[in-house]
């Protein structure tokens, strides 16, 4: 039996069958990490004492109580904008460096008390602002696939971590495209859930109205599993949705099933290879029984400039925080008395490029005169893109698209064109900008660079889609 | 096109030193993504009542009462501080 390589159902059975301890699993874990991810920089920080210390408890504990909780001994990978009590939290970013989270996220509080052991804290582009890593201060992260490739971003290192063995699963954040994109660039599940299912508490604020953590996984059953235990309402989160809006899955078989497919989606530019493994995907659910039909996404066109109005006009108001005053990096301005000084100089230093073009594009977009045409401008198309989808989905049960227009690029191939990296998001970010879920789950590889398929769901229908990417796993 | 002054002036709001080079630089930078999302302009967007919309989505309150937290709680925040004179934080000074 190969304990590097187990899922979450596997881990539970081998310890119910007793083929291993916790300690066991996690020393070899820690062990693998420490021989092969210098190769990859998928983790920024490896909780070794904790996890050894936690994983001793675990495997008292289960000696005493005979029973065995459902994730003891899963190992977890963070990314390292998500909170984990007493272990840093660097968003990726110089000006967080030394940043020792004081508390618990909501969420790692509910993985926690089921048992599971966090593992380290994974890479990401500074603050997730990016689609390939690249743009993390402590360099990037390599795709576990080919190691010239980007892993896709921002969630890069959670989903490298997942893709190389290093962790059980991971947790991502997706703001627009932030798990699905490195999901599909590493060929692991990932989902983006409802906005509102999963408690926001502790995640380092992006884009407050799209941000959302998720799960990472080598399979949907695992995506399952974890979705099931930290999504639900959170008074710490004041656009926490009622666990009750979530609706359980109606599907039984594919063949109740009508997948709208989006002629927007399907257009020129898109990787040949891409475009007949998803062709093929959608083959699959016809052949056992599922109907299709092509429908009209009209907005998609303008829903990534939506987004770059949006998520840099919120990211400029939360990354406000970041002054050298209350904590993280503080310049040098001993020779200066004045506090604009402090603050004009502990940005400079502690912010890459990519913050600083959208903390300065969002800083115009919301400034006097510029309000109306841009944010609010675009907060009515955000209304009229969630229209086209409700009006979608009176037709059809899922969507099915690409997740992105080609496989993994090659490391520096997009790092010099902030426009031409955005456009990386181009197939992930009108969902987001709707609120409703969205899973990858790896339907191929071309040229050996796996590919995932985007299965788009109503609202709080999170269940359903999930329900629907089993079906082609299986 | 925006012009240098206007880098300058964003930067300024934004709380962000940025050297000669630097303006340059995002003088062409932020100019292409303004550009870019210029062409939201062409969306009719004169049907949309955000007011309808956003009322779907419902904020959670809660009572505006203090909430007590530990002493250990405030001691770990006050450890994180960069600066701090007698377990205030400290700041140059303001007026």
């Amino acid at each position: 039996m190969d304990l590097t390589n187990l899922t979450i159902k596997q881990v539970h059975q081998g310890l119910l069958k007793k083929k291993f301890s916790v300690l066991e699993l996690t020393k070899l874990y820690l062990e693998k990490i420490k021989k092969e991810d210098k190769h990859i920089n998928a983790f920024l920080d490896i909780c070794e004492n904790k996890s050894l210390e936690q994983a001793k408890e675990t495997d008292k504990m289960i000696a005493l109580k005979k029973e065995i909780p459902l994730l003891a001994g899963v190992l977890f990978g963070v990314k390292d904008n998500i909170l984990v009590e007493g272990v840093q939290a660097t968003a990726g970013s110089r000006i967080l460096k030394n940043y020792i989270a004081p508390y618990d996220a909501t969420c790692i509080k509910r993985l926690k008390k089921q048992g599971a052991i966090v593992l380290g804290k994974t890479n990401l582009d500074e603050f997730a602002m990016g689609s390939s890593t690249e743009n993390s201060a402590f360099g990037p992260t390599k795709n576990p696939k080919d190691l010239t490739r980007v892993p896709g971003g921002s969630s890069g290192g959670s989903a490298a971590a997942v893709a190389s063995n290093f962790c059980h699963f991971a947790l991502g954040s997706d703001t627009g495209g932030s798990i699905r994109q490195p999901a599909s660039f590493c060929g692991v599940v990932g989902l983006s859930p409802t906005y509102g299912t999963v408690s926001r508490y502790g995640l380092i604020a992006l884009a407050s109205s799209l941000d959302q953590i998720g799960p990472i996984t080598k399979t949907v059953e695992d995506c399952k599993t974890i979705f099931d235990i930290i999504r639900g309402e959170d008074d710490l989160d004041s656009t926490s949705a009622s666990a009750k809006q979530l609706i359980d899955s109606d599907i039984k078989t594919v063949k109740d099933l009508v997948i709208g497919i989006p002629k927007e989606y399907f257009i020129k530019g898109i990787d040949a290879g891409v475009l007949k493994l998803i062709k093929e995907a959608i083959k699959k659910y016809e052949k056992l029984g599922a109907k299709t039909k092509e429908i009209s996404l009209n907005l998609t066109k303008y829903a990534l400039a939506c987004y770059y109005i949006i998520n840099p006009s919120e990211a400029s108001a939360n990354l406000a925080r970041y002054d050298g005053i209350k904590y993280g990096h503080s310049a040098d301005t001993k020779d200066s008395d004045s506090l604009l000084e402090v603050y004009l100089k502990s940005r400079q230093q502690g912010f890459g490029d990519e913050v600083k073009r959208r903390v300065m594009i969002g800083t115009f977009a919301l400034s006097s005169g510029y309000y109306e045409a841009y944010y609010l401008r675009a907060q009515k198309v955000k209304e009229l893109i969630k229209k086209d989808f409700e009006k979608a989905f009176k037709e059809v049960d899922v969507i099915f698209t690409p997740v992105t227009p080609t496989p993994a690029f090659k490391i520096g191939e997009r790092a010099t064109d902030p426009l031409e990296m955005y456009l990386s998001d181009i197939f992930t970010v009108s969902g987001k900008l709707a609120g409703i879920p969205a899973i990858s789950v790896p339907c191929g590889e071309v040229n050996g660079l796996p590919v995932g398929l985007q299965i788009i769901g109503k609202s709080f229908e999170d269940d359903k889609i999930i329900k629907v990417a089993e079906f082609l796993e299986k | 096109m925006i012009s240098k002054e206007e880098v300058k002036h964003i930067a300024k709001l934004a709380r962000i030193k940025l050297n000669n080079q630097e303006v340059l630089k995002f003088q062409k930078e932020l100019s292409l993504i303004l550009d870019y999302i210029e062409q939201l302009r062409e969306v009719d967007i004169s049907k949309i009542d955000l007011k309808k919309g956003l009322g779907k989505a419902q904020s959670v309150t809660r009572e505006d009462k203090e909430i007590k937290k530990s002493l250990k709680q405030a001691s770990k925040l006050m450890e994180l501080v960069p600066d701090k004179k007698d377990n205030y934080l400290k700041t140059k000074q303001i007026l």
